[in-house]
């Protein structure tokens, strides 16, 4: 395969197109203060009252680890290809795409990650205030738990990442996927732990989020930081992540492969 | 010449613009059922917050708020966000569109005027069911109330629904304005709706230098938390004139600054 040689310098290229669109970045990252928001909201509940969870009760100090460790994993595993993949099928864009020897999907991975180490950026600042704020003592203070973090860190990234993609494939049968990616955004809010930790769920609502992908992908992660886990139930969840992981990357290139052949590049 | 020219041929051409978002709109029927599906699981997600928060019993949530008021500020919200994504982001994104590959030309030298022109440019009618989602929630939030609102009540929401679709008009006009100064925001839709999802939750909730932000500079504020307490019969009327003085300020203020963008506006591309 002489197209992986290409790698390093698409992720050159990436690095140079992340720091040009800075501004675009700078938009992205305001959208996603939704759980700077929820802080607000818990810490006002909390100041009244500690809330009851399954795990012990929630003091509003605990609320600001929580929610500053959901906007920092937030950024970092970010996944846009949905919309981008979206966006060249319909303009036929896709086309210069499939004439390089890469495949694509490894194309928009490599793009992807070149967005990372801008998002640093942004998240380095906010751990810093994380810990000044207090909220070093709800971190977990285990080496072997930070490692699992890092690995459920990239394991999250990886469901985001190919779950984006293969909804993004889906438009390749369908004209266009983007009202698909709402749903699947509906369900992320509602069940990834970004509006509220999955500790506080009613029985109803935990038990259909153990059968969704989107815990894998910001309450996992978050979780793990936050001590949630002993290492009894760790490995499990970790586990069962990476198997969400390998499900999107089993389906994105099913579907990418059956789906390229009725693209017919039109526009570009 | 009469005074009432204007006003009936703007009138004629927003009639004709309808007419053409309709037939658009006509023209995908299977849309209607995929939005309608889509708008109702949004609202359900809108809900299950609360349900979350409010977990441990009716009165315990939010200080202040018990459910049934809370659910009413979410009902507020997932109305307003029907009129946002029918009638005011589908607009937007056409705007960027233009700015981004130079055809705003196209409608800058039409006779009439261009702000007019952009906002009315599009709707998307299947939005309707976001009105039916809302007024189930609303209604659903008096049940938990106990006592419907007053008439008063319902005519000062009534007032602040037209003032909230000002606002939020006005800051679209204010980021597409931003749209001349930085090409490449796809993404503005985006960040107008999350920013707005803050909305769903009661004013309250928001303190120190947040909540000025939230009532004075992106008033989320005044767009659901006034009108829940207007039907709830707790709105000070001072709080209500300075809403409409605000709507009205900050649109005067957003056109200002439309005149001042596509006076610097230089093509780009086409």
């Amino acid at each position: 395969m002489r197209g992986w040689r290409a790698i390093p310098t698409m992720l050159r290229v990436g690095l140079a197109e992340a720091v040009a669109y800075r501004a675009e970045m700078i938009v992205w990252v305001l959208a996603t203060t939704m759980p700077l928001i929820m802080l607000v909201v818990w810490t006002a509940i909390a100041e009244v009252a500690p809330v009851q969870g399954l795990q012990g009760t929630w003091s509003s100090k605990r609320f600001v680890a929580y929610f500053l460790s959901v906007f920092i994993v937030r950024q970092l595993i970010s996944a846009w290809a949905a919309w981008q993949i979206n966006y060249e099928v319909r303009q036929g864009v896709l086309s210069m795409r499939l004439l390089r020897p890469i495949h694509p999907v490894i194309s928009y991975l490599v793009e992807n990650v070149a967005y990372m180490p801008s998002r640093l950026f942004i998240t380095v600042p906010i751990a810093v205030v994380l810990v000044l704020s207090g909220g070093a003592e709800h971190l977990s203070h285990r080496p072997l738990i930070w490692v699992a973090w890092l690995v459920s860190l990239l394991g999250g990234w990886l469901v985001a990442f190919f779950a984006n993609c293969a909804i993004g494939a889906l438009s390749l049968f369908i004209d266009s996927s983007v009202k698909v990616m709402d749903v699947w955004l509906a369900g992320f809010f509602v069940f990834s732990g970004y509006l509220f930790p999955v500790d506080l769920f009613p029985p109803w609502l935990r038990v259909i989020s153990e059968w969704l992908p989107f815990r894998s992908q910001i309450g996992l992660p978050v979780e793990l930081m936050t001590g949630a886990h002993d290492d009894g139930e760790l490995w499990g969840l970790l586990a069962r992540q990476w198997g969400w992981a390998a499900f999107f990357m089993a389906l994105t290139f099913f579907l990418w492969d059956r789906g390229i052949r009725r693209f017919q590049a039109f526009g570009g | 010449m009469s005074p009432w020219r204007a006003p009936v041929r703007y009138l004629a051409l927003l009639t004709r613009q309808l007419r053409t978002s309709a037939l658009l709109t006509a023209q995908y029927r299977a849309d209607f059922l995929i939005d309608g599906v889509i708008s109702v699981f949004w609202a359900a997600t809108a809900v299950v917050p609360l349900f979350v928060v409010y977990g441990r019993g009716r009165d315990t949530g939010i200080p202040g708020w018990t459910f049934g008021e809370s659910l009413l500020v979410t009902g507020w919200f997932v109305l307003l966000q029907g009129v946002l994504d029918g009638a005011i982001n589908p607009g937007l994104q056409a705007v960027v569109d233009h700015i981004r590959k130079g055809t705003l030309d196209f409608v800058l030298l039409k006779p009439a005027d261009a702000q007019f022109l952009v906002s009315t440019a599009r709707f998307q009618l299947w939005r309707v069911v976001s009105l039916v989602n809302a007024g189930v929630v609303i209604g659903f939030a008096f049940h938990e109330i106990g006592h419907g609102p007053s008439l008063l009540g319902v005519a000062e929401a009534a007032a602040l629904l037209a003032v909230a679709t000002l606002m939020l008009y006005s800051l679209w006009i204010l980021i597409v304005s931003a749209a001349f100064l930085v090409v490449k925001v796809d993404n503005l839709t985006y960040l107008f709706s999350s920013i707005f999802d803050a909305a769903r939750w009661p004013g309250g909730v928001f303190r120190g230098g947040l909540r000025l932000v939230f009532t004075f500079v992106v008033p989320l504020i005044v767009m659901t938390t006034y009108p829940a307490e207007a039907l709830l019969g707790r709105l000070a009327p001072t709080s209500l004139a300075w809403s409409l003085l605000g709507a009205a300020a900050f649109a005067g203020f957003a056109r200002t600054v439309w005149l001042g963008s596509i006076s610097r506006y230089t093509s780009a591309g086409g």
